[in-house]
C-alpha cells in the first residue's frame, strides 16, 4: 500500500464515509472506493462493486473471484453508535467500555448537574429533551439506544423515538415490576406486544451484576450478543 | 477538557492510524490482515497487525500463535518491497511448526506501507 492511499483512506474513515479497500492478493495492487468513488491503480467491475456494497452492509471483509484474480474487500463502514439516556453512575462506565468496543458514543441528559465533565471527560453530551435529542440523532440499524435514568418523564419519550426507528438494539434499566409499569404506559401511548418485544427490559445479561461497573458489564454484553446474533437473540 | 482519555482507551484498535504515524516518522512499516479464515480461528477477517523495521508490533492476527511467523514475514516484505499471501493451518505439535492450536485455518496478506 502507499502512503497516499493511506492517508484518502483514513480522511475518508475519521470523516464517517463509506469506504472500502479493495486488494489484489496477487500482486498487491488496490482500489479505493469512498462513497462509491473508485480510487487507485485497481479496476473493479461490477461483481466486486456488489461485493463492497454487502460488506459494508455487514461490517464484514470478504475474499471475492473477479476476472480470474482473487480479491479482498475490506469495508471501513462508519462506527456503530450508542445512545445513552441518563448521565447515571452506570454511565459512567458504559460510555467507555462502549468506546473501547468500537462505538461512537452519546450521552443525553437535560439535567446539567448529571452531565459534568468531570464525570464525562471526553464523551460526547447532549442535553436536549430526550425525544428531541433522540429525533436530531436518528438511531439506524447500526444504533444501539439504552435508557438509565429511572424517571418515566425521560426514559419514555427516548423510548417512543427509538420504537420508530431502525435501532438494532433497546434496552431499558428498571426492575420487572418498573419495566411492567412502562411497558403499560407506553401501551397508552399507543405501542404494542410487538414493540415491547424489541426492548430488553430488565436490561442486560443474568451474570449477577451489584455495582454500576458490572451492571455496565451486563448491558455491554447484551448489546454485543444482539448485534452478533439477533436471530438466536429473540428480541 | 480534550477527547484524550477515550481516544487513549481506543488507540489499540486505530491500527491503520498508527501505521500511518509510524510511517510518518520514517519508520518501515508492513501491514498484515487477515483475508480469509476457516473453522475457529481467534481473529475475524479483517484483523491487522502492523509492524516496523524494528519488529514493533500493534494490532494482532491471532492469538498469539502466527504473530512472530508473521513478523518475520513483514520484516522480508519490508526488505524486497514484495506482498506476501500467507496460509497458517493447525499446528502439528511434533514438529514445532507455526500454526493454529485452535485448528482453524488462516490466510494473512503482507504488505509493505509505501
Amino acid at each position: 500500500m502507499n502512503s497516499a492511499l493511506l492517508d484518502t483512506l483514513l480522511e475518508a474513515k475519521t470523516a464517517k464515509r463509506p469506504t472500502a479497500l479493495v486488494t489484489d492478493l496477487e500482486g498487491g495492487a488496490q482500489a479505493l472506493v469512498i462513497d462509491g468513488a473508485e480510487h487507485g491503480e485497481l479496476a473493479l467491475d461490477d461483481q466486486v462493486r456488489g461485493g463492497i456494497e454487502r460488506a459494508l452492509r455487514r461490517d464484514k471483509g470478504e475474499t471475492v473471484e473477479s476476472a480470474g484474480k482473487r480479491l479482498f474487500i475490506q469495508p471501513f463502514a462508519p462506527p456503530k453508535r450508542m445512545i445513552l439516556v441518563g448521565a447515571v453512575h452506570i454511565a459512567q462506565s458504559l460510555a467507555p467500555m462502549a468506546k473501547l468496543t468500537g462505538y461512537d458514543v452519546v450521552i443525553v441528559d437535560p439535567r446539567q448537574a448529571f452531565t459534568s465533565r468531570e464525570r464525562f471527560p471526553g464523551a460526547a453530551l447532549n442535553h436536549d429533551w430526550p425525544d428531541d435529542a433522540l429525533t436530531a440523532l436518528a438511531p439506524d440499524r447500526r444504533t444501539a439506544v439504552v435508557t438509565l435514568t429511572h424517571d418515566p418523564k425521560l426514559d419514555d419519550p427516548a423510548l417512543s423515538v427509538a420504537l420508530r426507528s431502525d435501532a438494532f438494539y433497546i434496552g431499558a434499566l428498571g426492575s420487572t415490576r418498573t419495566h411492567g409499569r412502562r411497558l403499560e404506559r407506553l401501551r397508552e401511548a399507543g405501542f404494542g406486544d410487538n414493540d415491547f418485544a424489541r426492548i430488553h427490559g430488565p436490561i442486560g445479561l443474568d451474570i449477577g451484576a451489584v455495582s454500576p461497573a458490572e451492571i455496565a458489564i451486563s448491558i455491554m454484553g447484551e448489546v454485543t450478543r444482539t448485534l452478533h446474533a439477533p436471530a438466536e437473540d429473540g428480541k | 477538557m480534550s477527547e484524550k482519555p477515550y481516544e487513549a482507551i481506543a488507540e489499540h484498535e486505530n491500527i491503520l492510524e498508527m501505521a500511518a504515524q509510524w510511517r510518518a516518522e520514517g519508520r518501515q512499516v508492513a501491514i498484515a490482515t487477515v483475508v480469509s479464515t476457516w473453522g475457529s480461528s481467534p481473529r475475524p477477517v479483517g484483523s491487522q497487525l502492523v509492524v516496523d523495521g524494528e519488529q514493533s508490533m500493534i494490532g494482532s492476527v491471532s492469538g498469539g500463535c502466527i504473530e512472530g511467523a508473521v513478523v518475520h514475514e513483514a520484516m522480508a516484505a519490508i526488505e524486497d518491497g514484495e506482498p506476501r499471501l500467507l496460509h497458517f493451518g493447525v499446528t502439528d505439535e511434533q514438529a514445532w511448526e507455526v500454526g493454529l492450536a485452535c485448528g482453524g485455518e488462516v490466510e494473512v496478506f503482507v504488505e509493505k506501507l509505501d
